[in-house]
């Protein structure tokens, strides 16, 4: 089960013709999807797109009502082969995935589909993972429409135009029987507004209908001859037809004064953020309405330069607003003006940065810069000649911590990690490699284990080069769902295959947790539609790994510790592979916690256990800090004379996981902790008991206070 | 062309926009407070669009939600999807460190922004695992506070909310609608929480609270609530003797009186009067040599390392913590245990051969502890982790007899220690006070670095002896002083004492 479940807003995906839909963007690209006769939707987990795949899976019966196909598929590069559907027959298919790690995986299958060309439309659906709250390497998807010569779609980031961009994008793929990439920013992804629905369309031709009349063309396989003609094709008929298209259907908008003497060519993406900044500088107003043409590209890949070269005319200057590098739209205009021998000056990246986020204050400054070249008369007096009154606010740079995120309250990760730092203690530093996925956290302080990611499934591939063994043995991360996406061929087929003497740990926390829990292979979940429970040991042994050790209790870091030992110290000279087995605590705590308040209030038993700290026997040596990390267990300043640091405390947020136990037992740290379990609903024996002993303790307690002096109380 | 291009005006434009960003920590619920404000701005009438980043940002690392909303006009205005500097409205931040990145941000200024904060602490891992008190100081993000907002909130959400038994996102909600930042009446806001339909009644508790405080704007510092200062008790007879002691200690100078008051109360509780007495006579020789010229602070400075010098960390001081009543009853109300629930309590324990080598008699412990093979022996029998259920007789029972073994603690190995190396301590921290008094109080500081129990323990005893030793490469110098109390702070900043040796290269390139 998702983290996040959407089955009541779900239901709104059945709106029909002039009815308003009210929520968040990937809602409204689903219910796109169907008023647009998809016949057959997948895709891969992953931020910012991650709940368009939930949507997806809570809409599952809808779609089946309607005759689509929803698949839920191993990768990226197994959702976009999924769009070889649409080569032949003419049923219309989406898949999503983010960008541009996802597209990386998949770029392999989009490049082929792209040679094939396609008969019904094929959307490709990029969550584009680029600026704040990004977890990836700071790239573009862009370059891979370049080529591949698909076409890219970067709609302005509101309801009605992402919706519309979803109808677009199928006929544009239709009319020039190319796939079509439509991409959503981070933000744009979880915008929330309105649009007017239509009815729900059921697919002209299902998949179910093509199986009962197959069709084939050898013409449209990627094999000489044919591939050569494709490209000629794509050169030749794709792409003017596209051009056409766009052109026809004024896909691109125009927005502001006809003429003047200036104008900003932007990414649909960045209309919002341009629109701002006018707007602060006083040259649009709250509707939009701007004094300054604006020519916006809801189609960033191709660029139709008839459009352009018209845009220009009259104009002295225009900017271009393309957010991230490299500036492939910039050097594309910059040619177009360059052949035309035209005289425009063109600013872009001269008054925006190259790389990052064009965030508010940049764009801000970007335009004003801009202006201050090509209008500065338009600029308000305060730019002009700002006035300097406002106050100093104290810098606090070196005040506030960083907060990169980290692992959760009773994280069932954090206690391999500590056991791997304990094992470092003992045993040296090791070479080791990280995956992606949560526990790649454990590349962080407090543990600093892993020096690299080279991608979804490949930390024992990242390792390779040391597969031949050494004084010490490489250790890498693999998670669950690195696993299943690409892990169990490309790592672990590649470790066996080459008699890797190295180590591999598998974290396997029973969901692709760091998407948002959904559910992999080896989950352990029951699903309705989706096939889970296959251990991840069997599928070890199927490719003949032969030393494989599960653990099923992660929190068992005295365990944990000596199956690493063992893994780094034994004769064994083949691939050692380590399964770490305990559920996501996120979701664990989500599915239990009501039913432990259901279970207490029809009178049950239940024992709730949790963590705490004696202030009083706690040094303030924070060493259990530095192997757990946990948000729960934090420090607190006694009001006593006599001590100076803070001591370890644990709040109520603690879920007993059991790791700092574990931690101050198999570390010898110290015996300030202690664990508390509250039974609640005890028998009339266990409560008989405990009143017994509670008597006994108490005499035991009131004789000795009865012989000595004491301080009152106890430091809490 | 200034005629085509009317100057509207800066600024003008989106002041019909009201802007509201949430600054929050990954899973403290920041995406339930927006979409509260979401149902509330469109059931008043607004248009409204927020925007979240969802991902492993939201693993417990800062993240920003956002809110623009206007009075619905038909039109349909065009909103942005992430706050800019200068250009918020309404600055939530869901802790006080989140407060500070937010006006960092430049989020928070002095001509619009009002500024709701929880001034509880979420602390940051770079915060936590400084040996030292690595915490960040909430006190300059507060100064900063009252410098960047037009309007100031600052209360512990947190508390608020945890104490209706709701969470943070419900009192900072209330907060929001105290602040009056937004023109709807408070009923409004209220539906927007029953329309939920989710913990309702706790939730409208909480939002009270939020509400409440911020009608009372920012409340002061927290200053700590302090518990009952804590006393010396016990039978009648035995309370004729403390009083004598604490008669005793009232003759020291009064600036060290504090001090002194508490670390005999420390060493009384960890032992008996007689110890207690030999405290004060350890700190009279200090006295003696101490002068009012500096204001006592080498009698201040000993009476409050002496005291944790004299109280160390051995089995029998656990044990003896560990079973008191008191404890049982903090603990017990701490976990919110009700009369009819059962609580059960178990205590990790992982003894060494040197702790219980420290617990046999002086002599026999020495001898183990020069004998490896015995030490061995000792680790095998003992060294392993226990997990002792006190809330059961038998784990009780036993701590309850070492705990009650002070009579013959000062007969153990470990006593010996301790005493042997707070006189070598005292001595050697001493030894400069006639040229250099303010290099003497610094060497009596030293005694901080040493705390934790095993490795942790013999770590900062290595710290310690490297801190003292300094003193030697120090002596003459008319900063020796200073340089001493970086060295001590550079001790404090990671376990393996890295940046103390960096520090020592710096020290000794002096020479």
């Amino acid at each position: 089960m998702a983290e996040r479940s959407f089955k009541a807003e779900v239901e709104h995906l059945r709106k029909g013709d002039g009815e308003t839909f009210t929520g968040e963007g990937i809602l409204a690209i689903t219910k796109a999807l169907l008023e647009n006769g998809v016949g057959y939707v997948g895709g891969y987990q992953g931020a910012p797109i991650s709940h368009l795949m939930d949507v997806l899976a809570d809409a599952e019966d809808l779609m089946g009502e309607l005759g689509v196909r929803f698949e839920a598929n191993a990768s990226e590069a197994a959702a976009a082969a999924m769009l070889a559907a649409s080569v032949h027959y003419p049923i219309r298919g989406a898949v999503t995935f983010k960008g541009p790690v996802g597209v990386n995986v998949a770029s392999d299958a989009i490049a082929n589909l792209s040679s094939s060309g396609v008969t019904g439309g094929a959307l490709i659906i990029v969550g584009e993972d680029y600026g704040e709250g990004s977890s990836i390497m700071q790239e573009r998807s862009h370059g891979f429409a370049m080529k591949s010569q698909f076409w890219l779609l970067d709609p302005r980031p509101n309801l009605p135009s992402i919706t519309k961009a979803v109808k677009d994008g199928f006929e544009l793929s239709e009319a020039s029987n190319t796939p079509v990439m439509l991409m959503v920013r981070i933000r744009a992804c979880h915008v929330t507004g309105s649009f007017e629905t239509r009815d729900n369309q059921r697919p002209p031709l299902t998949v179910r209908d093509a199986l009962a009349n197959p069709q084939s063309d050898f013409k449209r396989v990627v094999l000489p001859p044919w591939s050569y003609v494709h490209e000629q094709d794509k050169i030749n008929n794709r792409w003017p037809d596209a051009e056409r298209f766009i052109v026809e259907n004024k896909l691109n908008e125009h927005f502001g004064p006809r003429d003047a003497p200036l104008g900003i060519v932007l990414q649909g993406g960045m209309y919002n953020g341009v629109i701002r900044a006018l707007q602060r500088l006083g040259l649009a107003d709250i509707h939009g309405n701007s004094d300054i043409p604006l020519y916006v590209l809801n189609v960033t890949y191709p660029i139709v330069q008839s459009e352009f070269d018209t845009f220009c005319d009259g104009k002295d200057h225009v900017m271009v607003v393309e957010e991230g590098q490299p500036d492939h739209i910039e050097q594309q205009l910059g040619s177009f003006l360059y052949k035309a021998g035209r005289s425009v000056k063109l600013h872009g990246k001269d008054v925006l940065p190259m790389a990052g986020e064009y965030t508010g204050a940049v764009m801000l400054d970007g335009v004003t810069a801009f202006l201050k070249q090509a209008a500065p008369d338009m600029l308000p007096a305060h730019v002009r000649a700002p006035n300097m009154d406002a106050p100093a606010i104290p810098d606090l740079s070196k005040t506030v911590p960083i907060r990169p995120p980290g692992f959760c309250t009773g994280c069932p990760e954090r206690p391999i990690f500590a056991a791997m730092k304990l094992t470092q203690e003992e045993l040296g530093k090791h070479q080791i490699t990280g995956d992606i996925g949560c526990h790649l956290f454990g590349s962080l302080p407090p543990f600093e284990i892993g020096g690299a990611t080279m991608g979804y499934g490949l930390g024992p591939a990242a390792n390779a080069a040391f597969d031949g063994g050494g004084e010490k043995r490489a250790i890498s991360m693999l998670g669950d769902g690195g696993f299943w996406h690409n892990g169990l061929s490309s790592s672990i087929g590649n470790m066996v295959f080459n008699k890797s003497d190295s180590v591999a740990v598998i974290v396997d926390n029973y969901y692709s947790a760091a998407t948002g829990g959904q559910d992999v292979m080896s989950s352990r979940a029951e699903n309705g539609s989706k096939a889970t429970g296959n251990p991840i040991s069997k599928a070890l042994e199927g490719v003949g790994v032969k030393w494989v050790r599960q653990i099923d209790n992660t929190y068992d870091v005295g365990k944990m510790r000596e199956v690493l030992h063992e893994a780094l110290t034994t004769d064994y000279d083949g691939p050692k592979v380590i399964i770490a087995s305990s559920e996501c605590m996120l979701n664990k705590q989500r599915r239990e916690k009501p039913l432990r308040a259901k279970a207490i209030k029809e009178g049950r038993r239940v024992d709730v256990p949790r963590f705490g700290v004696d202030a009083d026997v706690c040094t303030g040596d924070h060493a259990c800090m530095r192997l757990s990390g946990c948000p729960s267990l934090s420090l607190k300043t006694l009001d006593d004379p006599l001590r100076d640091d803070p001591v370890a405390h644990i709040d109520q947020s603690c879920v007993g996981c059991g790791n700092c136990g574990e931690v101050a037992d198999t570390a010898v740290l110290c015996p300030s902790f202690y664990q508390a379990d509250v039974v609640h609903n005890p028998s009339p024996f266990e409560t008989w008991r405990a009143g017994l002993r509670a008597r006994l303790i108490c005499w035991l307690q009131t004789r000795r206070d009865a012989k000595r002096l004491r301080l009152s109380g106890s430091a809490t | 062309m200034n005629a085509l291009l009317s100057d509207r005006g800066a600024d003008t434009q989106t002041a019909a926009i009201v802007k509201i960003a949430v600054m929050a920590v990954g899973g403290q619920g920041g995406g339930v407070l927006t979409s509260w404000i979401e149902s509330l701005a469109r059931t008043q009438g607004y248009v409204c669009q927020a925007t979240s980043v969802a991902g492993v940002a939201q693993r417990t690392g800062s993240t920003i939600y956002y809110i623009e909303m206007t009075p619905e006009t038909g039109a349909q205005p065009v909103f942005a999807l992430a706050p800019s500097g200068g250009d918020v409205d309404v600055l939530i931040a869901s802790e006080m460190m989140e407060v500070g990145r937010a006006i960092l941000r430049g989020f928070v200024t002095p001509d619009r922004t009002t500024l709701i904060g929880s001034t509880h602490r979420a602390l940051a891992v770079s915060e936590k695992t400084m040996p030292g008190n690595g915490m960040a100081d909430a006190a300059e993000v507060r100064a900063a506070a009252e410098v960047a907002a037009q309007n100031l909130i600052l209360a512990d959400m947190d508390r608020l909310a945890s104490d209706q038994g709701s969470v943070i996102s419900s009192s900072l909600f209330g907060a929001l609608a105290g602040s009056g930042a937004l023109p709807f009446a408070r009923a409004a806001y209220e539906e927007a929480i029953r329309a939920s339909g989710k913990g309702v009644e706790a939730s409208l508790k909480a939002f009270a609270a939020g509400y409440d405080a911020a009608q009372r704007g920012a409340e002061p510092m927290a200053s700590k609530q302090s518990e009952a200062a804590q006393v010396i008790i016990g039978p009648a007879a035995q309370m004729r003797a403390w009083s004598a002691l604490e008669a005793r200690a009232a003759q020291v100078p009064e600036t060290v009186q504090p001090m002194a008051l508490a670390g005999l109360a420390k060493t009384v509780d960890f032992q008996d009067c007689a110890y207690g007495a030999l405290y004060l006579d350890r700190l009279d020789q200090i006295i003696a040599r101490d002068s009012a010229a500096n204001d006592w602070r080498l009698s201040q400075t000993a009476a409050k390392y002496i005291a944790n010098a004299m109280c160390y960390d051995d089995i029998i001081r656990v044990a003896d913590l560990k079973t008191r009543a008191p404890r049982m009853q903090r603990i017990r109300s701490e976990m919110g245990t009700r009369d009819e629930n059962v609580m059960q309590l178990t205590e990790y324990f992982h003894p060494r051969a040197e702790e219980v080598a420290g617990m046999l008699p002086a002599k026999m412990g020495a001898r183990m502890q020069r004998n490896p093979r015995s030490m061995a022996r000792l680790e095998r029998w003992f060294g392993k982790g226990r997990r002792l259920r006190t809330d059961t007789l038998p784990a009780f029972a036993m701590l309850h007899v070492l705990g009650g073994l002070k009579s013959y603690r000062l007969k153990t190995y470990r006593h010996a220690l301790e005493v042997a190396h707070l006189e070598e301590w005292l001595s050697q921290a001493l030894a400069p006070l006639e040229s250099d008094y303010a290099l003497s109080v610094e060497l009596l500081k030293n005694r901080r670095v040493i705390k934790g129990y095993s490795d942790t323990h013999t770590r900062g005893l290595g710290k310690f002896d490297r801190l003292m030793g300094a003193a030697q490469l120090l002596q003459g110098r008319e900063d020796a002083a200073e340089w001493m109390h970086r060295l001590r702070e550079a001790a404090l900043q990671d376990p393996e004492g890295k940046a103390l040796d960096g520090a020592l290269e710096t020290v000794k390139s002096f020479a």
